[in-house]
């Protein structure tokens, strides 16, 4: 490793722009000409449009346009999709209804989009969009998921007879059912995981250009994958042919999932370029924010978990439904079956696995994958069954674990993923020694001295990375491939630009990607720049979501890299008049081994774009593209230990001490790497305490639509985390590299809530647990479940 | 934001006469709750009066046993001010809890007190100190000035210049934050009066506002002490219950922060 390669803590090359306010984000850009857009949104959940006029609007000062659902449906704008199908247990297809861009006759969320207002400024277009009339015709309405299924729950789609989108079963049912049956002990959980709002700290933006002379689009736009966003709004929008429309995603400021998708905006914002003549901008403010991001998780599930007399498991049957809101966002339909069924059986032996999964459409923005996407969600239910077995077992939830832990790679389990690399128990014991796990007792006693109750809960998690390969995702459903791209361009004075179709929006791709180069050739990471996130620039490429740009995006760059090293080895041999296979790069420098005989980088590079002495029939220039198509996901895994002190009197949990002992295979930088875990484990522990999504199940009304009443973490509310890692190498990548984007917030919300579970001694506790939550937990144990339900996240109206 | 007429006011009369004939006017102070209202457009008055330069309405004076703070003091004032430290220890912090350094640097004393949000902070320091409020029209008793949620004595038109009270034996604050905005959920003044009476004022918690816990009062009057509360149990029904807290837990953490608040005193 030079001091920028492999594993060095290189500074982020990105952060100079950031932190200097110099990012250039979709809202910075301006063009000629370019106005200004509001939409119109429903603020019904449910109802029919009965009649809109615009008449008194478009004659307000600044109007240009007012456009709406018909228009966009005279111009043959397609219905947004969801791009994996999934087929239900008996066979049939997924009932997928209707999402238009612009709501024609019913709206079936508040927030959904009815009209587009284009005018001169922003404050002109919320004028006018103010004075649009548009009656309704108010509909019952369902935002709970178990409701939604009820007979008699109003019908949100007709495609989708009682809401229901698809039953699909992953395992063995009836193994696992006589599994149970056998089993000494059975331990059962009714696990709700939290609606959460993403929340990245750029809002949504668009900014659509048509150019009427060559007929043309471009899009600027918060996308994580610009290539998907062009390639389904040419596929199935039919925006623009692939040609005809150029997708920019510039700096953008965080996306945690949310903007992998295609919203109506972007496509709207084009359209509405096209037919009244002028760029049209749209930057979502914080409100739309909250009411329209794809939000994520929102599961309901019943547990069943078997024990043999020995304490081994035998089976774990799960039966969820997840709530996809009112639309089938882009990936709804994979993250709570295949990212979520795949993943249960964590770090265990299991030998009978059998997960259902019914999901449901309800009058609330859609869901979709959200940091984590499935594993969070499997995690969860997981991590606080195995604690709660040890707690009724009488063992020791650690020791519980440890004996449960899959020892042997590869190991199949009952549900598709083959675990490949991993060693559990190195992270066990590294999270417990850390914390000082023998000394909890103590420290609960000198707690209790001070009037606080402490408690302590650990997470085993295993996570899949990467998702892939293409045609096994394709045979599950997939309307993608999941291969990444990379070019790797040397310029004839040796400097390097890697084009990669990963997209980087916080994860600090232009210096990690940069190290691979330095590692490579020797040469100062300031000579290498990383392009991305323009489809005129860059090829092909599938974007950065479900941490895969280290797994497959690095991969694919290690490919073209191989490929340039072998051209300018050969090129360097003929100006050395050496064998190929005796060139060593170093330093920047091509040398003969075992002489002093060498040329310099940048020689080399001005040779192959001189071509005046080039080996006989080589091609001038260098440059060389791969695709990468992995073999396998990879298994991050790892164990985060919480202690926590909870207030008695107020109910307020505190965040005493909290380890992460990862294992993401090989590291590129560790400092981005632990700035990753971070983050992850902030928003996992957010997921815990804080972030509470509640609508109000009689009006369909957000309650919970602006920082006033959702609360993010803040650094005061966290500890310093305390961080290791060790290594597996993942087998099948050219890094042996796993990924580390998700796995914060995929291991922490449990080891949180065991942690306060633990504090209180009830377990009957869900997230998000806020002081309320468990100042009621504490004072009511034992108390009825209907006592308590008044603060379960469903009942959105305190009990009057 | 609508579009509104902008005036800097430079004596309390003019404020007056512009407020007078301007058709839906509104004071600004510090702003802190009328911008960012107005921003969202839930706020549009016709005619903004600004009043922050108007000279003589700001600053904290300390004169024997009458402490007296100007209308425009901001909250940062108010924390800083060495007197009233000294004087009234708990309003001082009380007002360094008050939002974040921005708000504290804009908002001010008189600003916060005409708008009697339930949940700001001051309208509990006020009814516990038993303080006067101080109009361009008259005075009025603290008691009689907090009416209901958002609403207040104050006539169209009339203008906080200034609080005052008398120093206190010893006072305390607690609050409990509503973890999403951070504005009190429940939060208590304590106030030991010189004569030995005692007054609490809770704000955040109320259905209708500000009020004074007077089973508190009365059990403290005889035994200053957090146990005196032990038997005390504020009554929920008249208490606010939200997606963030339930009347009885608000009832509750009315409870724990007077304790605190008693505790704490100085």
């Amino acid at each position: 490793m030079g001091i920028e390669g492999i594993g060095a803590r290189v500074a982020r090359k990105e952060d100079k722009r950031f932190i200097t306010g110099k990012g250039r984000y979709t809202d910075d850009m301006v063009v000629a000409g370019m106005k200004h857009s509001v939409f119109v949104r429903s603020p019904h959940a449910h109802a029919k449009i009965k009649k809109v006029d615009t008449e008194a609007a478009e004659k307000m000062p600044g109007v240009i346009g007012i456009l709406n659902g018909q228009q966009l449906a005279d111009d043959g704008i397609g219905n947004i999709i969801c791009g994996w199908m999934i087929h239900s247990k008996d066979g049939s297809p997924m009932n997928m209804g209707a999402w238009r861009p612009l709501a024609q006759d019913t709206v079936r969320y508040v927030g959904d989009a009815v009209l587009i207002v284009v005018a001169d400024t922003k404050a002109q277009a919320r004028d006018a969009a103010e004075a649009c009339i548009v009656e309704y015709e108010e509909l019952d309405i369902v935002t709970q998921p178990d409701k939604a299924l009820a007979d008699g729950a109003p019908q949100i789609h007709p495609e989708a007879k009682n809401n229901l989108i698809f039953d699909w079963g992953l395992g063995d049912e009836e193994a696992t059912d006589k599994a149970l049956a056998s089993a000494a002990h059975i331990t059962e959980m009714d696990i709700v995981n939290n609606r959460l709002v993403p929340n990245a700290m750029e809002p949504r933006a668009a900014l659509g250009i048509y150019d009427d002379a060559e007929d043309h689009y471009t899009c600027y736009t918060t996308s994580q994958n610009p290539h998907v966003a062009r390639l389904v709004m040419s596929a199935f929008y039919n925006v623009a042919p692939e040609n005809k429309l150029r997708v920019i995603a510039p700096d953008v400021g965080g996306g945690f999932g949310s903007k992998i998708y295609i919203y109506p905006e972007e496509i709207v914002c084009l359209w509405a370029s096209k037919r009244t003549g002028v760029p049209v901008k749209w930057t979502a403010d914080r409100t739309e924010s909250f009411l329209t991001d794809a939000h994520g998780r929102d599961h309901i599930t019943k547990v069943k978990m078997g024990f043999d007399a020995n304490n081994n498991i035998v089976g774990l049957k799960v039966d969820t439904i997840a709530n996809l809101g009112a639309y089938m966002s882009l990936f709804s339909s994979a993250t709570p079956t295949y990212l979520y069924a795949t993943l249960l059986s964590g770090q265990y032996n299991i030998p009978a696995i059998y997960g259902n999964v019914r999901a449901v459409y309800t009058n609330t923005a859609p869901v979709d994958a959200y940091r984590g996407a499935g594993r969070p969600e499997a995690t969860y239910l997981l991590e606080r069954t195995m604690e709660t077995a040890a707690r009724e077992l009488g063992v020791d939830p650690a020791e519980l674990r440890r004996q449960n832990f899959i020892r042997e790679f590869p190991h199949q389990t009952p549900v598709i993923m083959n675990y490949d690399a991993g060693d559990f128990e190195v992270s066990l014991d590294a999270a417990m020694k850390q914390i000082d796990y023998a000394g909890f007792a103590k420290r609960k006693k000198e707690a209790e001295s001070r009037g606080k109750l402490r408690g302590i809960g650990m997470s085993c998690y295993i996570e899949a990375c990467g998702i892939a390969p293409s045609q096994a995702v394709g045979s599950l459903g997939a309307g993608v491939g999941l291969w990444e791209s990379a070019e790797v361009r040397v310029n004839a004075v040796g400097t390097i630009e890697v084009l990669t179709g990963s997209h980087s929006h916080g994860q600090g791709h232009e210096t990690t990607f940069a190290q691979l180069v330095c590692e490579r050739f020797g040469v100062p990471m300031d000579s290498v720049s990383i392009v991305h996130g323009d489809t005129d620039k860059v090829q092909m490429g599938m974007g950065t979501y479900g941490s895969r740009s280290g797994a497959v995006g690095m991969s694919a760059i290690m490919k073209a890299l191989d490929k340039v090293e072998m051209k300018a080895k050969k090129i360097a041999a003929h100006l050395l008049e050496a064998d190929e296979a005796d060139i060593e790069i170093e330093n920047g420098e091509l040398k003969v081994a075992g002489t002093d005989k060498s040329v310099p980088w940048f020689q080399m590079a001005l040779g192959a774009y001189t071509a005046h002495n080039l080996p006989d029939g080589m091609e001038p220039g260098l440059k060389e593209g791969a695709f990468y198509d992995p073999a396998n996901f990879t298994f991050p895994a790892g164990c985060y230990i919480c202690e926590v002190e909870v207030d008695p009197d107020t109910g307020t949990t505190k965040i005493i001490d909290f380890v992460a002992a990862d294992d993401f295979g090989n590291i590129i930088n560790p400092m981005i790497v632990e700035g990753q875990v971070h983050g992850g484990v902030a928003q996992g522990i957010g997921q815990a305490l804080m972030e509470g999504t509640y609508y109000d199940p009689d009006s369909g009304q957000l309650l919970t639509a602006s920082y006033m009443d959702y609360q993010m973490p803040r650094a005061e509310d966290l500890p310093n985390f305390q961080l290791s890692t060790s290594v597996t190498e993942c087998p099948h990548n050219p890094l042996g590299i796993k990924g580390c984007g998700e796995a914060g917030a995929i291991g922490s919300p449990p080891a949180v809530i065991n942690a306060i579970t633990n504090a209180i001694d009830n377990n009957d506790l869900t997230m998000p647990a806020t002081p309320q939550a468990v100042w009621t937990a504490l004072h009511n144990k034992g108390g009825s479940r209907d006592d308590k339900n008044q603060f379960d996240r469903h009942i959105t109206k305190a009990a009057k | 934001m609508y579009d509104t007429k902008y005036h800097r006011a430079s004596s309390l009369d003019e404020a007056a006469k512009i407020f007078a004939s301007a058709d839906d006017g509104a004071f600004l102070s510090g702003g802190q709750t009328l911008l960012p209202t107005m921003k969202q457009r839930l706020a549009a008055p016709s005619d903004l009066v600004d009043l922050t330069h108007i000279d003589g309405l700001s600053g904290v004076s300390v004169d024997g046993d009458t402490v007296k703070i100007g209308g425009l003091t901001t909250h940062y004032e108010v924390n800083q001010d060495n007197a009233l430290s000294k004087a009234c220890p708990a309003l001082a912090r009380m007002a360094g809890w008050i939002g974040d350094p921005q708000v504290r640097h804009r908002g001010t004393i008189g600003g916060s007190l005409a708008n009697n949000d339930p949940a700001a902070d001051y309208p509990a320091a006020m009814l516990a100190l038993n303080a006067t409020i101080h109009t361009n029209k008259r005075e009025i008793a603290a008691d009689d000035f907090f009416t209901g949620m958002f609403e207040t004595a104050l006539e169209e038109g009339e203008i906080v210049t200034a609080v005052s009270f008398k120093s206190v034996d010893k006072c305390g604050y607690e609050k409990f934050r509503n973890p999403a905005s951070r504005y009190a959920m429940a939060g208590v003044f304590a106030a030991k009066a010189k004569d030995g009476s005692v007054r609490i004022g809770v704000t955040g918690a109320g259905d209708d506002g500000v009020f004074r816990w007077t089973e508190a009062e009365e059990a403290l009057a005889s035994n200053w002490s957090a146990d005196a509360l032990d038997s005390c149990d504020v009554d929920s029904s008249g208490l606010m219950s939200d997606i963030h807290a339930s009347a009885a837990y608000r009832a509750n953490l009315v409870k724990v922060m007077t304790k605190r608040a008693v505790s704490s005193a100085d």
